[in-house]
């Protein structure tokens, strides 16, 4: 199901759901309507993409509770809607492959492999997160995991993630950067700047546009000149698709193609995930901007988790027991997280002293 | 009549150059517009260009000869109509608006504070200016303690600024692997101000990365493949156009190392000329040691001689911390005596006595030091012996070595060319009424840069800078003289 086709307020939904330069190589078709070329995943594929999915969407919803009880602070993005796109992402990448995103970046984090616990106490400002409560919510990272950030600069991670492209190429490593924006962060100078140099050296990087409709209060069709963000990169010689990003086989389908281009040395690949925040902006957005009619069908009917529920039922036969206790799992890990989070003492007030220089004789 | 033809400036800074090439002969025709020769700087090469019809009577210097003094007579033309031979006989004097298609210099573009640039040495032609001799960086007395930077036996070689920083970036290309080049026309074009002149050549095009005019995107490609453990050098043409990168060096690149709880560190070195280098006007006049001054997370280094230039920039390379770097272009061709060792690294933070005195401190760094010396040697003649200390790293800032010299003047001033609010100088001042009210006989003072966008005018733009005179007077006013 092509999120763009929802009826929606802007002129936006109208854009034809394939739009890539190089024509017919786009899935995007109706998920729930099993078409010849819908590209399938196997029963073990689908356990996991829900195991995944459902971790970010409970660990969110946990986020969200947090905050609202005064745990967390500051701004605090929620993924809720989008998981699709960055576990489909995850499923063609390989070990090493480097990912990069914006301020909306828990998804990411958990997609990548990061402690559930740490970032949680990273949310809480509390010793034992990522940056031992140094970062917060939008600045996080991960050496071990080849996560590079979380970014509050709008668009300052498009430019970093070409740099790790260019660090790939090199090394000649055959690692490739994922490198995520919003369809807000889409419109910053610097993202052609980078397509540019990308195009211009042949950089391993995948711009993975996470076109969730809103940048911030703002829809596709109030910001952009061309709503179609797969032909961004034309003008560059990029190619570019545009994707189901609610169904994760979709995803994983273009993403396999778009890293597969980057990683044999052809440059980089242009994907814009179709998709969907079911939550505001931030904690505190009013989401006046949209309907809340818009809002309940996405998630009524185009749920990316639900989409891999009900497969996992239907398609693969998994009992429902089975599927139960999955969702028990991850709601222990996630609670687990947040126990932690809530205990963890804060940073020791020394802390605020370090990790500004590194000693340059170590 | 008889034309002469006038060695060209290049730039406003350019002395002298080396007439590389005639592409005409003498009794050739020439017409506007035709190519009669090129000239070489170190930074730069152009062609000649005729701006009269006539015929090229006579070739005053030969091709290859280097140090060719900006306005010297390089050929005759002669007129249409005109006798060669008389005309080749008949000229040979400067003619203030003669051919060469460029405007001379005027010869007090510096300010006076500039008298002291020592000139490139010319290698041959003999009626080359010849070059004083560079200053030797000033040592103690034998009973101060001296900073021990490299055994007193060392041999020095007379290096240019711009020599220095170029063999710092070799040496540690050849170092380390992961060290690489990237910023607009430093591989091809040899580097807009020749800094990375041979580098492409001995590194290859992997390493030594021409951009596009890009600055934003580049800076953060550089910051991104810093975060994944390679060590950039981001030239920048000039640190005027890092205004549209600021974004990456302090966002991404300083604060990266405290958001990541100490996990992603940022070795990468941002470098190029800043500050005002001679009629450039305000886009490309300013001198930003007090914005990245202000930042934590960076290292701020402005050195003034080559042989600082070197040693610190080699430290800067191997620093794994995002380092500012702040070159001059003013300084670029001026001389100095460089330790000849295989491997001289300077400590980052620490000030150095340039210049030891007992009656009034003057704070310095970078081009400020021209204007800091030439006032303690005229202080000198008047009897009053000034200490000149060149902070030469701006973060960290050390101010031991200020405090320490103040405790013993009992005054002070700072010199630097950049705006008076929250500068440099405000900072020492802040600095020394905590550490050294006692000491103070004096207020402090300070010499800066006029607080007004840089004026293009020539009388404007000195009156914009800080002068010698202004220095020493406030030297005088301090000591109460």
């Amino acid at each position: 199901m092509d999120a763009a086709k929802e009826p929606a307020k802007d002129a936006s939904s109208s854009q034809p759901q394939v739009a890539s330069p190089e024509a017919g190589s786009s899935q995007a078709v109706e998920a729930h309507k099993p078409a010849p070329n819908m590209p399938q995943f196997t029963r073990e594929e689908d356990l996991h993409a829900y195991h995944e999915m459902l971790l970010i969407r409970r660990f969110e919803e946990k986020a969200g509770q947090l905050y609202g009880m005064g745990l967390i602070g500051g701004f605090c993005h929620l993924y809720i809607g989008q998981e699709a796109v960055v576990i489909g992402m995850q499923m063609a990448s390989i070990e090493g492959d480097q990912v990069i995103t914006g301020y909306r970046d828990h998804g990411h984090m958990l997609a990548c492999g990061m402690d559930p616990k740490g970032v949680m106490a990273e949310l809480t400002g509390r010793r034992g997160g990522y940056s031992r409560g140094k970062g917060g919510s939008m600045h996080m990272f991960s050496r071990e995991k080849q996560f590079f950030g979380g970014h509050g600069i709008v668009g300052a991670q498009v430019s970093l993630g070409t740099g790790l492209a260019f660090a790939d190429r090199y090394r000649e490593n055959g690692k490739v950067s994922l490198t995520y924006m919003g369809d807000g962060a889409a419109n910053q100078g610097q993202v052609y700047e980078s397509f540019n140099m990308a195009a211009l050296w042949k950089l391993p990087v995948v711009y993975v546009i996470e076109n969730n409709r809103y940048a911030m209060g703002t829809s596709v069709a109030r910001a952009s000149a061309q709503t179609d963000f797969s032909k961004r990169g034309l003008s560059f010689g990029i190619p570019g698709e545009q994707v189901d990003g609610m169904d994760v086989r979709t995803v994983r389908e273009a993403a396999t193609r778009a890293v597969e281009h980057a990683r044999s040395g052809q440059g980089p690949y242009i994907l814009e995930m179709q998709t969907y925040r079911y939550r505001g902006h931030s904690m505190s957005d009013p989401a006046k901007y949209r309907t809340k009619d818009e809002v309940s069908k996405m998630r009524d009917e185009h749920d990316p988790i639900e989409m891999v529920r009900k497969r996992l039922l239907e398609l693969h036969g998994v009992p429902e027991a089975e599927i139960k206790a999955t969702d028990a799992k991850v709601r222990e890990t996630v609670n687990a997280a947040a126990e932690f989070a809530t205990n963890d003492p804060e940073p020791d007030p020394a802390e605020l002293w370090t990790d500004i220089l590194l000693d340059a004789h170590a | 009549m008889a034309t002469d033809i006038l060695m060209p400036a290049l730039s406003p800074t350019m002395e002298e150059g080396k007439l590389a090439k005639w592409l005409k002969k003498e009794g050739d025709p020439v017409k506007s517009g035709d190519v009669l020769a090129e000239i070489e700087t170190d930074k730069a090469t152009m062609e000649v260009e005729a701006i009269d019809e006539g015929v090229l009577a006579k070739i005053l210097i030969e091709e290859g000869t280097e140090g060719v003094a900006v306005n010297t007579p390089i050929a005759i033309i002669a007129g249409e109509g005109e006798d060669v031979s008389e005309a080749a006989a008949s000229g040979g004097k400067p003619k203030p608006n003669g051919a060469g298609g460029h405007p001379a210099p005027t010869p007090d573009m510096q300010a006076e504070g500039m008298a002291e640039k020592p000139a490139p040495a010319a290698k041959t032609g003999s009626d080359a200016p010849k070059a004083p001799a560079a200053p030797a960086i000033i040592t103690n007395k034998a009973d101060e303690p001296v900073m021990e930077e490299f055994p007193a036996n060392t041999p020095m070689v007379t290096t240019t600024v711009r020599e220095a920083l170029r063999d710092a970036m070799a040496e540690e290309m050849r170092r380390d692997g992961d060290v690489f080049v990237m910023g607009e026309e430093v591989a091809e074009y040899q580097g807009a101000y020749k800094i990375t002149q041979g580098l492409l050549q001995e590194f290859g095009a992997k390493r030594v990365v021409d951009t596009p005019i890009t600055e934003h995107g580049f800076a953060g490609i550089g910051v991104g493949a810093a975060l994944s453990g390679l060590k950039p050098i981001v030239e920048f043409m000039t640190f005027n156009f890092a205004m549209q990168a600021i974004d990456h060096i302090i966002n991404s690149a300083a604060k990266t190392l405290y958001m990541s709880g100490g996990q992603l560190g940022c070795p990468i070195v941002f470098r190029g000329p800043n500050g005002a280098a001679a009629r450039v006007g305000a886009q490309h006049s300013h001198d930003y040691a007090a914005w990245y001054s202000n930042v934590p997370g960076l290292k701020v280094i402005a050195p003034y001689t080559a042989s600082d230039a070197k040693g610190l920039l080699k430290a800067a390379i191997r620093d794994p911390n995002p380092t500012i770097f702040l070159e001059n272009e003013i300084l670029y061709g001026q001389s100095f005596p460089v330790p000849q060792l295989d491997d001289f690294v300077l400590p980052i933070g620490k000030a150095r006595v340039h210049r030891t005195g007992k009656d009034v401190t003057i704070v310095s760094f970078a081009i400020g030091m021209t204007y800091a010396l030439k006032a303690a040697q005229i202080l000198a003649e008047e009897g009053i012996e000034a200490e000149v200390i060149d902070l030469r790293t701006i973060r960290p800032m050390d101010s031991e070595t200020v405090v320490r010299s103040v405790k013993k003047t009992g005054r002070c001033i700072t010199v630097e060319e950049g705006f008076p609010q929250s500068g440099i100088g405000a900072e020492i001042v802040a600095r020394l009424m905590v550490d050294a009210f006692d000491y103070l006989d004096a207020p402090v003072l300070r010499i800066t840069g006029k607080d007004v966008p840089m004026p293009y005018a020539a009388n404007l733009e000195k009156l914009a800078l800080p002068n010698v005179a202004e220095v020493v007077e406030a030297a005088k006013s301090v000591c109460y003289k």
